[in-house]
């Protein structure tokens, strides 16, 4: 070391981070895109830089025993027959059979039907499960259309075309070969062991004028009985917003840029799309501007974690949210239990994101039999209802300290932000003044 | 069997798909006039039936369809017979783009030509264009046939999966993945069958093949599937 100033080397580069290092090294290497589970991971604006203000002599709040704060939310109300009826502002996003294994949609299924709230398929068609359930399904209709079926559509409670993911924008889906066994093949009609590329546009409509077409197509089918969600990425909000409901939406769901991913290129989920709370108050004035407010319900997802970060979202104009990788936490994901199969992996409890591979140490996004035997289903089922039902809570808990009776009855004169970015975003102002930022 | 004659000037386009949706009897046949380029004519049937629209269609026409057997004398729109499963579907005309996509099963026969993405994402249904198709055809097409008496525009069968392409006329250019493959006897013989389907007089002799790469190089599944037809 003589003739070297050691106080040199430890003065690591902002500019190229231990982190940048490492992509550099393993991009060079492998020379592939790097692939991840779950969602972004570095920090965004996100909801705990919103508080609510709670009540004082200006507000009062409403007594938890005896007057309480109703939950219950009603989605698709424009058009439908039957709208979907919610015993609370929560939903489970669409996760596929593929993504996710057999016992993990089961585990969901069981979970959805019990709380009273929906479940949604995600890519790679319906299985005999959720064909079964007793609770609320949500079909999605993906580009991909895996396992499509006219007969699952029309008894399904509500359709949801997904114009796009908020982790991947404009990208397509990918299921890798790892997660294509016997059974997912089948279903998808691909041949075992064969990555799943699907397109990023659908196969049948191209813009906003084909939408309405096809969604008038699909009522046709359901003979004009169910709701008709339109999901989309959170980029464009308020113009997109817009022309789905031109196109005749009766659900938005909005999923901002920290919403999961069971597989997608990491430069999608950490560089593509806005964050969750900067997207609400885009979606919401532009139905506002449509004079449509609560008769096209919103729905947003991408990073609610818990009570806290739902009633945000419904203060903010939402109608309900909806929640994926929380909702797999619930159930075990990343629960610091089987430790040597997380190192097996290269990470550990806590840190893993590694969805893609299939080696989900807890048994949820595998097929690896002996992997998903240790999902166990009834107690996880009872997981997420206990997780579902704290959240909702905790959403009546700050609804009845800001004075509401009903929880859709939270406004964006609840909250004020923590940081300016927040402030600008949400258009709430900044604690301790009357600011808002580019209002 | 029932007969049942349906103006669409008179009656409309739901009030049309909602009876069709109830039928209880099978093998009605329905004569459906006056369309006028209407959507979504003929969606979702679940029934085995004899329909013969008389005029152009637009978006959407036979979407979806099972057991139902359709015929449209005149032009379709976009997504005519899209994700079909079982039946047929027969246009004595042209098509516009994305005709059968994601179709699963079933037949559809264009007399005329198809635009751009016929059979895109197909699963399984067999499609035979008496004329020629356009750009991005059979676009990750995952299984069944397209046949194309014509020629075919760039990005024929691009990143396709299992399905097979046979091509009288000429290919503009093929997609990555779609290579052309020997016309052994099982292709042959599934070539046959089809044109025999379709009621189309063109020799098998003057087609080519295309599939993916993986099927020159090794059968899978599929291609067994199709040997044991022959």
């Amino acid at each position: 070391m003589s003739g070297i100033d050691a106080r040199h080397l430890v003065s690591a580069s902002a500019m190229f981070s231990l982190e940048v290092q490492q992509a550099i090294h393993r991009a060079a290497e492998t020379g592939t895109v790097a692939i991840q589970g779950l969602g972004v991971s570095r920090p965004v604006p996100h909801f705990d830089e919103l508080v609510f203000l709670g009540a004082g002599l200006v507000r009062r709040p409403v007594e938890a025993c005896g007057e309480g704060c109703k939950t219950n939310v009603t989605l698709g109300t424009r058009h439908a027959q039957r709208p979907i009826q919610l015993a609370r502002p929560i939903t489970l996003a669409g996760m596929s059979y593929g993504a996710v294994g057999y016992n993990a949609k089961q585990t969901l299924c069981l979970a959805a039907a019990r709380s009273g709230t929906s479940l949604t398929t995600g890519e790679g068609g319906i299985t005999d499960l959720e064909r079964q359930s007793n609770g609320a399904i949500i079909y999605q209709l993906t580009p991909g259309r895996s396992g499509l079926h006219p007969d699952d559509l029309c008894h399904a409670a509500a359709l949801e075309i997904v114009v796009s993911q908020g982790a991947r924008p404009g990208g397509g889906g990918l299921l890798p070969a790892a997660k294509v066994n016997e059974r997912v093949s089948q279903q998808r009609r691909l041949p075992p062991n064969t990555a799943m590329y699907s397109a990023a546009r659908h196969p049948d409509w191209l813009d906003a004028d084909e939408l309405s077409l096809k969604i008038r197509e699909l009522r046709e089918l359901t003979d004009w009985q169910i709701p008709i969600l339109v999901k989309l990425g959170a980029t464009r909000v308020a113009e997109d917003v817009t022309l789905a409901v031109k196109a005749g939406a009766d659900v938005i769901v909005l999923d901002g840029m920290q919403a999961g991913t069971g597989s997608s290129p990491s430069v999608f989920v950490e560089h593509v799309g806005i964050p969750t709370v900067a997207a609400i108050r885009q979606a919401v004035e532009a139905l506002q501007a449509l004079g449509l407010h609560r008769e096209v319900q919103l729905v947003v997802s991408g990073g609610i974690r818990n009570g806290a970060d739902a009633a945000k979202a419904l203060a903010l104009g939402a109608d309900a949210v909806s929640i994926g990788t929380a909702a797999l936490m619930a159930i075990g994901c990343n629960r610091p239990i089987y430790n040597f199969d997380y190192h097996k992996l290269g990470t550990e409890a806590g840190a893993c994101h590694h969805c893609h591979t299939g080696r989900c140490p807890v048994g949820i996004t595998t097929h690896d039999v002996q992997l998903e035997a240790r999902l166990d289903v009834e107690a996880e089922a009872e997981h997420l209802q206990n997780f579902l039902q704290v959240m909702t809570l905790e959403i009546q808990a700050l609804a009845e300290a800001c004075g509401k009776r009903h929880v859709l009855h939270l406004e964006p004169e609840d909250l004020v932000a923590l940081s300016v970015e927040a402030a600008a975003m949400a258009k709430v102002p900044l604690a301790g003044t009357h600011w808002i930022p580019g209002v | 069997m029932r007969y049942y004659k349906v103006n669409l000037e008179q009656t409309s386009i739901r009030e049309l798909n909602q009876q069709l949706h109830t039928l209880q009897e099978h093998d009605s046949c329905w004569q459906i006039n006056h369309p006028n380029g209407g959507h979504n004519i003929a969606v979702g049937l679940r029934q085995a039936a004899q329909i013969e629209i008389y005029g152009s269609v637009g978006y959407y026409c036979g979407g979806l369809n099972q057991h139902a057997d359709l015929t449209i004398y005149g032009h379709a729109g976009a997504g005519v017979a899209e994700n079909i499963l079982s039946g047929s579907v027969r246009i004595h005309g042209n098509v516009a783009q994305y005709a059968a996509a994601s179709g699963q099963g079933g037949l559809v026969v264009i007399d005329g030509d198809a635009s751009a993405r016929c059979g895109i994402a197909m699963k399984g249904v067999d499609i035979v264009v008496k004329g020629s198709v356009g750009y991005m055809s059979a676009f990750m097409a995952q299984q069944g046939h397209l046949v194309i008496g014509g020629d075919a525009d760039e990005g024929l069968g691009e990143s396709l999966y299992d399905a097979v392409i046979f091509i009288a006329g000429h290919a503009e250019g093929l997609g990555q993945g779609c290579v052309e493959l020997p016309m052994d006897e099982a292709r042959l013989s599934t070539l046959q069958q089809l044109l025999a389907r379709a009621e189309f007089a063109l020799p098998a002799s003057r087609f080519r093949c295309y599939g993916p790469l993986r099927h020159r190089l090794n059968p899978t599944p599929i291609m067994a599937e199709m040997q044991d037809m022959a």
